[in-house]
């Protein structure tokens, strides 16, 4: 029972580092009906702003993270400034085309200026203190991250609920040509949806470097893949499915890794793949998702 | 078949027995460097990959992200039937190797398209990706297969002369499937799929069978590959080489594959041609996306083929012909030959495609908008 205890807390760790970036992914699909998949890529941005900020201008970590959300919110909005907005009416395999094209920028790009050699991140979890609770031994790291990934999703369901830029993007979602005529600046709401996206990808790469103190320029697409996965997994489209879906997905990552016989252990990679084919076939509007039938 | 129909089949088979016949005096001169003459062996297998990711991609309009997966499959299953059977430059066991590990690739396609062919959206996109992921770690765990060494021990029994013909079988292969009418199903699809289903085309099984037969294809190219190079790594088949067999689509021209053979061919020479820009090239390769994507979405070629009739048409012989429509670049195909090209520009041709299948909405203007406006 500690053991699974522990397992729990770690799969909540990951889980919420996951539910951020599904975040991201989930309203840029909701919005403009795009898998963005440079968001990925964007969590390594961030994080090798973190290291240089850190190692070069020997900034505190929680500076550094600040720094490094805002320059990803730069990023974020330039790329979509520059390559999709003029996609927005193109055809889906356009889009999708120039998004992996991005990503595949940020990827070489950041490998001819920084070198494929991983970079060890000067903060670990280790360096934070042991908490006790009963027989259960956790790093206090785990519990910052599951708080301050909680904390940012309440703060960004008050604002999609309250504010009333953030119901104007619920609006475009729903329906982007009619928020058009309702007199929304569609073009500012989906810079802005970027700008959020990446500004929880930044806070996600702070977490996540922490957590894996290794910095190369492929480091983003993994954890991509498998948030996107979650964001699938609750819905896509939904804020609170992508939420819900990350805390799975990383239960359910954490919990096989622990369980499976060791032989096995190089497979469990494949757990999430899985679980992606299963919400194919079984529920794939997700979770928390309702199956709408086309409109034609 | 028509009588033009059969005298363009014969001209074309001709052609490429003639292109054939220059290459092989070429090389067997001497007249060309070994070096030279094993860069068109991989041009030909990097061509039929890049062939058949274009029925996925370009023709049945559904992006495959783990092209190269596929033929990792089909590369590993020929070279362990080859090394099983250890009869070294045996090329009767090659073939069936090839069939064989297409035929897996094409099984394995089927295990990944069933899930996500049967929705609508960018579904096969993240499940081709992941695919493509796992393959690679299974690879890597099985001890058959290296275990995370590289696969030695493979006869380097792929030559010039296999490679190019099994490039003009896949080629007459998906040529003749899309120009008959399973293959204007496809194309249906791909314009329009909710028209298609509503005028009876089995969407989901149509799609089925062009993404299985893409694989297939991936998979025999990746048995070249493997009885070409012979050393198998999984790193090889990783999400890199998917996106190059993307770019030499993207770059040919979406939905033509002699613009797919052709930028195939251009991209293998060209890392030979620039060997101080190595570093650069992906770099390169992702700027170019993007700027066509932004400027020419349909590719350089677009969807039209490199045919004698185009050769007819530029020399001018064939100028009356030429029907007056809303084509890319001026040139402008008869509808009998051109496929049209996601484009606004080509909206005509499209609704004339769509009236032949009889798909039409009655508003066909207004369905490809919706197309285009992308939807929910």
């Amino acid at each position: 029972m500690t053991y699974f205890m522990m397992q729990f807390l770690n799969g909540l760790q990951i889980g919420s580092i996951y539910a951020l970036i599904a975040l991201g992914y989930t309203m840029v699909y909701g919005i403009i009906k795009l898998i963005n998949f440079a968001h990925g890529e964007i969590i390594m941005t961030a994080a090798y702003f973190i290291y240089f900020f850190m190692t070069k201008w020997q900034l505190s970590f929680l500076l550094s993270t600040v720094l490094a959300t805002l320059l990803s919110v730069v990023i974020g909005v330039l790329i979509e400034r520059i390559a999709y907005r003029r996609l927005r009416n193109a055809s889906r395999l356009s889009a999708l085309i120039t998004a992996i094209a991005i990503s595949l920028f940020l990827q070489t790009l950041y490998m001819i200026l920084f070198t494929p050699d991983p970079r060890a991140f000067p903060m670990t979890a280790t360096r934070f203190p042991v908490l006790k609770l009963g027989k259960i031994i956790f790093s206090s790291w785990t519990l910052i991250t599951i708080v301050t990934a909680v904390i940012v999703m309440i703060l960004l369901q008050l604002f999609v609920s309250r504010h009333k830029a953030g119901k104007a993007m619920l609006v475009v979602s729903e329906d982007l040509k009619g928020s058009y005529l309702m007199g929304i600046k569609v073009n500012r709401i989906v810079a802005m949806t970027f700008a959020i996206g990446s500004a929880l990808a930044g806070i996600a790469a702070a977490l996540y470097i922490v957590s894996y103190p290794q910095i190369t320029p492929y480091m983003g697409s993994l954890p991509g893949i498998k948030a996107f996965i979650a964001a699938v997994l609750g819905g896509i489209g939904l804020i609170p499915g992508a939420m819900l879906g990350g805390f799975l997905l990383g239960l359910v990552e954490t919990m096989t890794k622990a369980y499976m016989p060791s032989q096995l252990t190089q497979l469990s990679e494949g757990v999430v793949f899985i679980i992606l084919i299963l919400v194919l076939l079984l529920k794939p509007a997700g979770l928390l998702g309702k199956s709408e039938s086309e409109k034609v | 078949m028509t009588k033009s129909k059969f005298l363009s089949y014969v001209v074309n088979l001709i052609a490429a027995a003639a292109v054939f016949l220059a290459f092989h005096l070429l090389f067997s001169g001497g007249v060309v460097s070994r070096s030279y003459r094993d860069l068109f062996t991989l041009g030909c297998i990097y061509s039929i990959a890049a062939v058949s990711l274009n029925l996925s991609t370009g023709l049945l309009g559904e992006l495959c992200l783990g092209h190269a997966g596929f033929m990792s499959v089909g590369a590993y299953t020929s070279a362990l039937i080859t090394i099983s059977f250890d009869k070294p430059g045996d090329m009767p066991i090659l073939l069936l190797s090839l069939v064989i590990g297409g035929l897996l690739a094409a099984l394995s396609g089927i295990i990944v398209g069933i899930p996500a062919l049967r929705l609508r959206g960018d579904y096969l996109a993240i499940t081709t990706l992941a695919f493509g992921e796992i393959v690679k770690v299974i690879v890597r765990a099985l001890k058959i297969t290296g275990g995370g060494q590289p696969m030695t021990g493979i006869s380097l029994t792929t030559n010039y002369t296999l490679s190019y013909w099994i490039l003009i079988i896949t080629i007459i292969i998906i040529y003749t499937l899309i120009r008959s009418r399973h293959g204007r199903a496809i194309l249906s699809i791909r314009e329009d799929d909710i028209a298609a289903e509503a005028s009876g085309v089995a969407v989901t099984r149509y799609k089925l069978l062009a993404f299985s037969l893409s694989a297939f294809f991936a998979g025999v190219a990746g048995g070249l590959y493997a009885h070409y190079q012979g050393v198998l790594e999984p790193q090889f088949f990783d999400y890199n080489q998917s996106i190059n067999f993307m770019v030499m689509v993207v770059l040919g021209g979406i939905g033509s594959l002699t613009g797919s053979v052709i930028s195939a061919f251009f991209l293998t020479l060209l890392p030979e041609i620039l060997r101080g820009l190595a570093v650069y090239r992906t770099l390169i390769y992702s700027v170019v996306l993007v700027l066509l994507m932004l400027y020419r979405p349909e590719g350089l070629l677009g969807q039209k083929e490199l045919s004698q009739r185009l050769f007819a048409r530029l020399l001018g012989r064939n100028g009356l012909r030429t029907s007056p429509q809303s084509g890319v670049g001026g040139s402008s195909a008869s509808p009998q030959e051109n496929i049209p090209v996601s484009g606004t520009a080509e909206r005509k041709a499209d609704s004339a495609v769509s009236d032949r299948l009889g798909t039409s909405t009655g508003a066909p203007e207004e369905a490809l908008e919706r197309k285009w406006k992308g939807r929910r």
